[in-house]
């Protein structure tokens, strides 16, 4: 494995040693001196066009945790911004020796772009509407800590699925690990050949919910609803929200699962978010192993 | 410039495939044809043994980019690299800086084309004002030009409305010219970068769906009927369009159409490279559109084919998919890819490859002395193809100024030779004069 650039590139083999591997270096976390020397005199770029403090600041922490050099280099304030194209902020990255780059971009597509022009691993952190394999594994190293397994789990996404890159990247690494899932969402908000996805499609939340292990919501943007993709936020809410009342009706072990950042009265009631069976929180501190785990098994060898 | 004299005597040439004979150029025309004609003093011989003679290629849809964007291509380039694919004559679309919707305008394109000298430009008007969609350019003064303009398009951008589009096919009845539609519905192509299917849905490149094409077709058969116009539909790229215009002939609407070379090889799979060679208007489609694009230009119902060559600089494609130029060049490669997809496959005859990359578009365009049969008195416009000289496309190789073709590393199977302008060569032994 050289880069990361989408979930679908990772056999079941690799998806389990990445979350295995994540396993173990979670108790780094909880040790006082929180580093290993593992990736000592490498150099991570985290090169984000989109401001993201969570997805940067947790790849900066891991890559620190495991001791690398990292640069961050974002859109604003440098010379992106004075319209240099990716190509020349790519050579100068690998001019500058950057063993690994960690990319968040609008553009889907654009790691692609950026592998051809660079030597080091390059990591997807989220490009366009097209993935985000980091966030999808880690809630699938989430889904394993909380329920023990991921075969046979069933698991609802629930929202935006058409522009969603979390939605894209989770579908195919839980169909990867055996999980079954099922996006729920209006049919304007899923993609016209979703049928041909290894996946369930429902337009009913309230069907799927009492057959769900797993509820990943997913942030649905108010500015949808002025694309005439729904009538109202309120009506959305009604119809794809879930509030306490939906997560009664919900097998007793299920969880809630949301990437963040949340809508709360939109997509999920301040009640579930702040439930103990909702696992925002959790989910950015295995994110931080997960990221390590990456790191470490794209840089760490030879 | 090459000059329009000369005497050159073509040996052993098959025209339009059949058996070998001689041809004589002289002062611009075919002068005799026959098997061992006795070579006149001062003729230059070429031997075209075993290479076929087609009429000189007219092209309907080519981007030149001047005025406004040299650093992509020129008149002057275009025309060479018009020539390097066979073509004496090609129609360079109206989306120049500034846009050719004045006489001025197309005046100075026709004026460039004639002073290059490689082939034939004929400058394609705008049908509004600045490509806006909002009023009606000058089109009759661009027709009584000296560039004497009978195609009018919006290229690059669809005449949406419709009521605008009825006035544009009843105008240009005065002076029998015809609309070139770029037939995309706007508000369903918003921010659009690939074909809308599985493999955008995969990609999660915002997607460009077929029926945006084909409504605006289905709605122009019906109004170019209405008026009793001619209408010219560009670059048709899916199987609905080419059922729809198959629909629209049988219930007699004068409609044309036209498919790219790259629409009858190439699908939207490769846009899973992300590389923006592959970012083109309208999208690749799939291998089903590909089958029906292919069938509908054997059976006639797609008239002609044309290159839609779009040359872009290199830095306009290296870059994100989403922010990359869409065009890909095709003048070169265009002959080479119908024998590939068209004659290779027994779908098309030689004779039909010359009805629908000469005789057809030159009555399209109303170009006058392009397009003819190869006869005695018939101008001596003509291109020698060798079918059995497979050549790999080499990007870095072209004529023209910007190398983004999508064929290239990709094997052809045949090559031009020679391509002749009122008897002078452009090109000869494949390179150009």
């Amino acid at each position: 494995m050289r880069h990361l650039l989408s979930a679908g590139d990772l056999d079941r083999d690799e998806a389990t040693l990445i979350l295995d591997t994540a396993g173990e270096l979670a108790q780094v976390g909880d040790r006082s001196v929180k580093k290993l020397p593992t990736l000592r005199g490498r150099t991570v770029v985290n090169l984000f066009y989109e401001d993201s403090t969570r997805t940067r600041t947790s790849f900066e922490l891991a890559a620190k945790r495991l001791s690398a050099d990292v640069i961050n280099f974002s859109a604003k304030g440098s010379s992106v911004s004075k319209g240099e194209s990716l190509k020349d902020t790519a050579l100068t990255l690998q001019a500058m020796g950057a063993d690994g780059v960690v990319i968040r971009h609008g553009a889907s597509g654009a790691p692609h772009r950026l592998a051809n022009w660079v030597d080091g691993s390059v990591l997807n952190a989220g490009d366009g509407t097209h993935e985000h394999p980091t966030q999808a594994l880690l809630d699938a190293f989430t889904m394993r800590e909380r329920l023990g397994r991921l075969e046979g789990l069933r698991v609802a996404v629930v929202g935006d699925i058409l522009h969603s890159r979390v939605a894209r990247s989770n579908v195919l690494l839980l169909t990867t690990l055996g999980a079954h899932v099922t996006l729920v969402a209006p049919p304007t908000l899923l993609p016209v050949s979703v049928h041909t996805w290894p996946c369930e499609v429902s337009y009913d939340l309230d069907e799927v919910l009492p057959e769900s292990d797993v509820v990943m919501m997913l942030r649905v943007q108010a500015e949808r609803m002025h694309d005439s993709f729904f009538p109202s936020v309120r009506e959305y809410s009604r119809n794809y929200g879930l509030d306490g009342e939906r997560l009664s009706r919900m097998p007793e072990e299920a969880i809630v699962m949301h990437p963040g950042p949340m809508v709360r009265g939109m997509e999920i009631s301040a009640e579930v978010a702040d439930s103990p069976r909702c696992t925002v929180t959790e989910q950015v501190a295995n994110g931080v192993s997960l990221r390590m785990a990456v790191l470490y098994l794209l840089l760490g060898g030879s | 410039m090459p000059e329009n004299q000369g005497t050159h005597l073509i040996r052993g040439a098959r025209p339009l495939g059949d058996d070998p004979v001689d041809l004589l150029f002289e002062n611009g025309r075919i002068t005799a044809i026959g098997p061992d004609l006795p070579a006149p003093d001062g003729a230059e011989v070429v031997d075209a043994t075993g290479l076929i003679a087609l009429p000189g290629l007219v092209d309907l849809h080519t981007h030149l980019r001047e005025p406004g964007r040299e650093d992509a291509e020129t008149v002057a380039s275009g025309s060479r690299a018009a020539a390097m694919g066979g073509y004496t004559a090609v129609h360079a679309m109206a989306n120049t800086d500034p846009v050719a919707d004045t006489a001025g305008v197309v005046e100075q394109v026709w004026r460039l084309g004639q002073e290059a000298g490689y082939c034939d430009v004929r400058p394609v008007g705008a049908v509004t004002v600045g490509l806006a969609g909002e009023r009606l350019s000058e089109i009759g003064a661009m027709a009584d030009s000296a560039a004497r303009v009978r195609v009018f398009s919006d290229d690059g951008v669809c005449v949406s409305d419709a009521l605008l589009m009825r006035r544009a096919l009843e105008y240009v009845k005065a002076f029998d010219g015809v609309i070139a539609q770029h037939a995309q519905e706007p508000r369903l192509t918003e921010g659009a970068q690939m074909n809308e299917g599985r493999v955008s849905d995969r990609l999660g490149l915002p997607g460009w769906p077929a029926v945006a094409e084909e409504a605006i077709i289905a709605r122009d058969c019906l109004l170019a009927q209405h008026v009793g116009s001619r209408l010219h539909v560009c670059h048709v790229s899916t199987k609905g369009s080419v059922d729809i215009i198959r629909w629209a002939k049988e219930r007699g609407c004068d409609v044309t159409a036209e498919v790219t070379p790259h629409h009858l090889i190439l699908t939207d799979d490769l846009a899973e490279s992300y590389d923006p060679v592959y970012k083109v208007n309208p999208p690749l489609r799939t291998a089903e559109d590909v089958q029906a694009l292919r069938e509908g230009l054997a059976d006639g119902t797609i008239d002609i084919v044309a290159t839609d060559h779009a040359p872009h600089p290199v830095e306009a494609k290296e870059t994100e998919w989403s922010t990359a130029a869409m065009g890909m060049i095709g003048l070169e490669t265009a002959l080479g890819v119908v024998h590939r997809t068209m004659v290779e496959t027994g779908l098309l005859t030689w004779a039909q490859v010359a009805e629908r990359m000469s005789a057809a578009p030159a009555r399209i365009g109303r170009v006058g002395g392009h397009g003819r049969e190869l006869a005695v008195g018939e101008p001596a416009n003509i291109v020698l193809y060798d079918p059995a000289a497979p050549v790999e496309v080499d990007a870095a190789a072209m004529a023209g100024k910007s190398g983004n073709t999508p064929f290239r590393g990709m094997s052809l199977p045949g090559r031009i030779i020679a391509t002749f302008l009122r008897g002078v060569p452009t090109v000869l032994e494949g390179k150009i004069k």
